[in-house]
């Protein structure tokens, strides 16, 4: 092939998406439509799984202490919950580091709840803040700590161990089942939406199929018959996805904004500079979609 | 140039189009295909571009073994054979002058070179005005003249014309007729099937009469010979 007629079949490739008009409207539409389900559940697993990653990290086991526990006593706990496998951090909150947390947690309504306790009138108790390697481990971890009260017997150093029990048994269930629920759905619209896109590749091939009965009278090669045809079906995927990608992306950070600047949720969603590569692999994916359907569905009428 | 010896053809459906065929077409004539439709006129034509393969016998076009030819040196045998129809097949998208140069971009020709000779060859039809409409803005006698430039503009050794005045009036017909005629003239060899009898028995050539898949009447000069 000579580099003209490479020329050639790109210049054809293209001009055919405007002499097939309707039909061309049509495969774009087909592909805007499958990508855009397909990305809108992106869109949703990833953001499940953003949360379910923040909600693991969260967890934490507090241990407060009795008031009667002095310094030394304090750090022999401290040391002994460290030396625990499981544990991957241990941090010291006095009290008074505690209401100044607290107070910062409650923001400006809370400003008048929590005044007239300071330093001399505070409530709280001294804790320790614990983090686990693994979230899953944090009930076996609290009884543990628990049990430290048998080996100081006399003392009896810790009050109360707290960690959202329950609440967290279940949102593990919970973003396990929606992240599988979620993969599964993924793969599937992503098959299914192969098979419609090839169908209205197909669909608008068949119609052309005696032109290419034509060509190949006047002495055309398969090849050359396929290029401009793998070209057009290349560009259309193109567009199709690049005009999802600019929606999804234009309703994801309307969204995102709205969502973000509502306090009472107390959450946001991943910001849209971090799924930048999901677009460039939607676009991808529709270019992959658009050639593949055009090869697929052209082999057959080249048999003339 | 044409050479077929003792063909058949016998479809898949048991239709046994043509039996024991043989033929000597030499270069520069100009053929009449006669004969009552479903005699394997058609089937004759096919074979010539290798749209069918012989069941038995032997063919051969320029030089070309066209039975035993791989699938894939079709397309270049086919570059040397002008193919007009009835139905004048041409791209419906693409305008009178595209449809000529695109036999010229099959055969990858210089950009410059394909302009001159497409406007040469649309001059030679008389539609060098109308380079720019699509078909469907054409009549079908403007139609079945873009066709014959598309099959004469690589300069075949033989046009295969199969009724190409089927679908036109009288008048029309001898317009293309006079055209296929002066293309014969300038040295290509022209085999053609058809059914009217006035242009037969009036631009007297050799004509091929077939029946029942053989060949029964072999003239130059001939008539004719039906009354349809």
């Amino acid at each position: 092939m000579t580099f003209n007629t490479f020329l050639r079949h790109l210049r054809e490739g293209a001009k055919n998406i405007f002499r097939n008009g309707w039909m061309s409207v049509a495969s774009i539409v087909s592909i805007i439509v499958s990508l855009f389900i397909l990305g809108v559940f992106i869109l949703l697993v990833l953001n499940v799984n953003a949360i379910a990653d923040k909600a693991d990290k969260q967890v934490q086991i507090r241990a407060y202490l009795n008031l009667n526990v002095d310094q030394k006593l304090r750090e022999t706990v401290q040391k002994e919950i460290a030396a625990m496998p499981e544990v991957s951090k241990i941090d010291f909150i006095s009290k008074e580091q505690g209401l100044e947390d607290f107070r910062k947690s409650m923001g400006d309504e809370g400003k008048e709840l929590l005044e007239g306790f300071d330093k001399d009138n505070n409530p709280l108790p001294d804790a320790f803040k614990i983090e686990v390697y693994e979230p899953t481990t944090v009930p076996f971890v609290s009884k543990k700590i628990e049990a430290l009260n048998a080996s100081h017997a006399d003392q009896q150093p810790i009050m109360k161990v707290k960690y959202g029990k329950g609440t967290i048994e279940t949102l593990f269930k919970v973003t396990r089942m929606v992240r599988n629920i979620g993969f599964i759905f993924v793969a599937g619209l992503a098959v299914m939406s192969m098979f419609l896109i090839s169908n209205t590749i197909r669909v608008t091939i068949l119609a052309r199929r005696r032109e290419i009965g034509i060509m190949k009278l006047v002495g055309a090669t398969n090849t050359f018959i396929r290029w401009p045809f793998f070209v057009e079906g290349t560009l259309i995927g193109l567009i199709g996805s690049i005009i999802t990608v600019a929606i999804l992306f234009a309703g994801y950070s309307r969204l995102a904004a709205t969502v973000g600047s509502d306090f009472t949720l107390q959450m946001s969603l991943l910001p849209v500079s971090d799924l930048w590569q999901w677009g460039g692999l939607l676009i991808v994916l529709g270019v992959l979609i658009g050639m593949w359907g055009t090869t697929l569905s052209i082999r057959k009428f080249l048999k003339v | 140039m044409i050479e077929m010896q003792d063909v058949w053809k016998t479809y898949p459906n048991g239709t046994h189009a043509l039996q024991g065929v043989s033929v000597k077409i030499d270069r520069n004539e100009f053929v009449y295909v006669v004969g009552p439709s479903g005699a394997g006129k058609s089937t004759f034509m096919k074979l010539i571009y290798r749209e069918e393969v012989p069941t038995k016998g032997q063919i051969s076009v320029n030089g070309f073994n066209i039975g035993k030819l791989k699938q894939r040196k079709i397309p270049y045998v086919r570059r040397n054979i002008g193919v007009i129809f009835q139905d004048f097949r041409l791209l419906p998208k693409l305008t009178a002058y595209e449809n000529v140069a695109f036999a010229m971009e099959v055969i990858e020709t210089p950009k410059r070179q394909m302009k001159k000779r497409v406007m040469e060859v649309l001059d030679l039809v008389g539609l060098k005005a109308k380079a720019n409409r699509q078909p469907a803005q054409l009549s079908g006698g403007e139609q079945q003249r873009i066709a014959i430039a598309r099959a004469i503009v690589n300069n075949p050794s033989v046009i295969i014309a199969d009724e190409p005045t089927g679908n036109l009036d009288p008048e029309t017909s001898w317009g293309i007729m006079q055209l296929l005629d002066e293309i014969n003239f300038r040295g290509t060899t022209i085999v053609m099937a058809t059914h009217n009898k006035d242009i037969v028995n009036t631009m007297r050539k050799r004509v091929i009469a077939i029946e029942h898949g053989n060949i029964v009447r072999d003239q130059l000069r001939g008539e004719y010979g039906y009354d349809f």
